[in-house]
């Protein structure tokens, strides 16, 4: 790999054209005026190109708005407007960029919580110059990765492009026009670099984490076992043949740490109080928890059809029933109008991002919800929803507040951070208890996209797991293999509870029945049920789950699904969407 | 600006503020990003500090003086201040930041109010002394083209 060849270097950081690491394109992100003033400076003498900010917000829509226009991000922890940590994992990923964060608290905690959400590095205030010089060698080592990852791997042929913009097509695969123009040109590579030095291609191939791609992502890991799960195993279950082992092993270390923060932030959050659907904008009639009614359906109907989605309308509301596919689009499609529509601030954007991705793609995706930090495991569309990451966040928060239990049918939508958390809880987690649990994880909305993010009433154990391919959970443990190895779903009888990540349960569903759940993506609606678990609708026939309330629930779930699920060769749901079911409508 | 032509008063006051245990490090490191660009670099980032950071103690002493004393908030704008001050080197400053964030964090109400006010003068003063200099180092700068051989 010519790496060190002098096109590659050249190319290496884009339009530039002085040797690297000279014109290294950094976006500084700091709320102290004076530090800005100091850093741009120390950075302009390293010959570096600097961009400030002093908004986290602000800086994620720069990032947005030019894909490939920076090579590394550093910002401090403590922003005014979102969490320092947050923003950087929302540019982990979404743009797979090296971040480095600042601080003047140099607590160890502090900076072990930095590298846990993905910093490359962590540095301290005061800063000197010299720290400042030798930051490109982060940009430098992921580079190296990715041309390694990419070189051995052949075919990129198949990839879709989608050009720039990396907007999230249902095909999944996307590539910002310039990754594609990079892949493409990988063959050159050895021979002319020059196309390295594209201002696309420059970017190392760095994939667009669709909706698509990873609910394949999802459903090999949930194959594969959450514990026993591995970049290899994972990449050769997705049978993406541009995809390499490092973009494979990069996003599970996110994935992991996704959930992990999903839920410590859903124990942190307090026990949800009772989820009102009040605000549930929607047009949709069902507005209120459609889930509910499918729900008590009892598996049959639920699959495809529903999507509740407490909180900004989402709601499948033809979800019930025997929501087939067709359905099952057809509730996503008027979701997502809806979630539009009535999503006027950029909370409720973000909402709906969440779900609109997971509905854009519903068809066979899963979408995660572009919520970057918290739930992000999609890859909203940036398109979209620019702004919405923050008040992703937001959600998590909200989500917090979820009532576990009074789920049932009352999530509380107030504000988008609370749908978000609706529906987090919404994604009932089959038989979780959705209801009593105090602290619904907030599902995010991610589950907009295929994820059904469990909620645990308990605690977030489960950090929402984005919808990741149902197969994941294809064992019924998976809840808890997933959990614990995900972050922290803890297999005790789920606190995650609200695990509503519907692919957990599906997963579930599917480990039931021996992960013969091929379909199983879609559409787990996993319905809280408080106290009373209908039917779940995992599309399980005669899956009935009663009595979820308590946290042992979760644990038995499993064993319950299994039991029914033996019985049943077939999943019935087959929604290639996850349902984002949103707990309170399930219980009912 | 080169240190070596200063003129000498210059160079003592300077270091007298190193030695009073006002200035660290840091302070050299803006000093040196200092070029003919930017020739007065580190008078413009100790103004931007002065200007940003005016408000915020005003914001302090009326959160100090509200009852009872909010600690995490005040913890949260000390630490602003202290990442501020930390910028250009101001030693002590910094240092009544970090006491004062203990005081907080052990919900000593007395420890905080006299901390800040130790703080308040420390940063009055740091204030004066470092104008002071910078004009004499901008004069000094003045003379110094002027007296060069065109």
């Amino acid at each position: 790999m010519s790496f060190s060849a002098p096109s590659m270097e050249n190319g290496f950081s884009s339009p530039r054209n002085e040797s690297f690491p000279a014109g290294l394109r950094v976006l500084v992100v700091d709320d102290d005026p004076t530090w800005l003033k100091i850093l741009e400076k120390m950075l302009k003498k390293c010959s570096y190109e600097v961009t400030t900010c002093g908004l986290a917000r602000e800086a994620l829509k720069l990032l947005r708005e030019r894909k490939d226009g920076y090579d590394i991000v550093i910002s401090d922890v403590n922003m005014p407007d979102m969490d320092g940590f947050k923003l950087l994992e929302h540019v982990g990923l979404e743009m797979d960029l090296p971040v480095l964060m600042m601080s003047v608290d140099g607590e160890t905690s502090r900076v072990m919580k930095g590298v846990q959400h993905g910093a490359c590095d962590y540095l301290l205030k005061p800063i000197r110059m010299k720290e400042l010089r030798n930051i490109w060698q982060h940009v430098f080592r992921k580079k190296i990765h990715e041309i390694r990852d990419i070189e051995s791997h052949d075919s990129y042929d198949g990839i879709q492009i989608s050009r720039n913009g990396s907007e999230l097509s249902d095909d999944g695969h996307m590539f910002c026009g310039e990754d594609l123009a990079y892949v493409k040109k990988r063959k050159d590579f050895e021979n002319k670099h020059d196309d390295i030095g594209d201002h696309s291609s420059t970017k190392k191939h760095r994939v667009v984490w669709s909706v698509d791609l990873h609910q394949k992502f999802v459903k090999a890991v949930n194959q594969i076992g959450f514990d026993k799960v591995g970049p290899k195993k994972i990449l050769d279950l997705m049978n993406v043949p541009w995809l390499t082992r490092e973009n494979v092993a990069s996003h599970l270390q996110k994935y992991r740490l996704y959930l992990s923060r999903l839920q410590k932030e859903n124990d942190l959050k307090a026990s949800l109080g009772g989820i009102k659907l009040s605000d549930l904008p929607s047009k949709d009639p069902a507005g209120s928890f459609g889930l509910q009614s499918s729900i008590n359906g009892n598996q049959n109907d639920v699959p495809n059809g529903r999507y509740q989605f407490s909180g900004d309308n989402f709601f499948a509301q033809d979800v019930d029933s025997k929501n087939h596919e067709g359905d099952l689009k057809r509730v996503v499609s008027e979701t997502k109008r809806t979630l539009t529509a009535d999503l006027p601030d950029p909370q409720d954007m973000r909402t709906q991002m969440s779900f609109d991705h997971s509905f854009g793609s519903l068809d066979s995706e899963v979408n995660f919800a572009a919520i970057p930090a918290p739930y992000s495991w999609s890859k909203a569309p940036e398109n979209q929803f620019k702004e919405e990451h923050k008040p992703l966040l937001q959600l998590e928060d909200g989500f917090s507040q979820l009532p576990p239990s009074g789920i049932h049918n009352h999530i509380q939508i107030d504000d988008p951070l609370q749908s978000a958390s609706s529906i987090t809880s919404g994604l009932s987690m089959t038989g979780r208890e959705i209801c009593g649990p105090e602290k619904i994880k907030p599902l995010y909305p991610q589950y907009s996209s295929n994820h059904m993010s469990i909620l645990s009433p308990k605690e977030s154990a489960f950090d929402s797991f984005p919808v990741q391919s149902k197969s994941q959970m294809v064992k019924h443990q998976s809840f808890e293999p997933i959990s614990t190895a995900i972050s922290s779903m803890k297999p005790q009888g789920f606190n995650l509870s609200c695990i509503t990540d519907f692919e957990s349960c599906q997963r579930n569903l599917i480990s039931a029945t021996d992960s013969t759940f091929e379909p199983f993506n879609e559409d787990l609606t996993v319905c809280w049920l408080e106290g009373d678990c209908h039917s779940m609708n995992f599309g399980l026939p005669n899956v009935e789950f009663t009595d979820y309330i308590d946290p042992g629930f979760i644990a038995e779930f499993p064993i319950y699904l299994c039991d029914t699920l033996t019985s049943d060769t077939e999943c019935p749901f087959d929604p290639p969407e996850y349902s984002i079911v949103d707990q309170g409508l399930f219980l009912s | 600006m080169e240190r070596n032509h200063l003129p000498r008063h210059l160079v003592l006051q300077r270091q007298s503020l190193f030695d009073q245990g006002l200035l660290d490090e840091q302070f050299i490191q803006l000093e040196e990003l200092q070029d003919d660009a930017n020739p007065n670099f580190v008078e413009e980032v100790v103004t931007s500090y002065y200007q940003n950071t005016s408000t915020l103690i005003v914001i302090i002493e009326q959160a100090l003086g509200t009852s009872p004393l909010d600690f995490n908030k005040l913890d949260g704008y000390m630490y602003q201040l202290k990442g501020s001050s930390s910028s250009f080197g101001a030693k002590k400053v910094k240092a009544d930041c970090t006491l004062f964030r203990e005081y907080c964090k052990a919900g000593n109400v007395e420890g905080c109010m006299r901390t800040f006010q130790q703080l308040k003068k420390e940063y009055a003063s740091l204030k004066r002394k470092l104008e002071a200099y910078f004009q004499l180092a901008r004069q000094a700068r003045v003379t110094g083209t002027a007296s060069r051989p065109k």
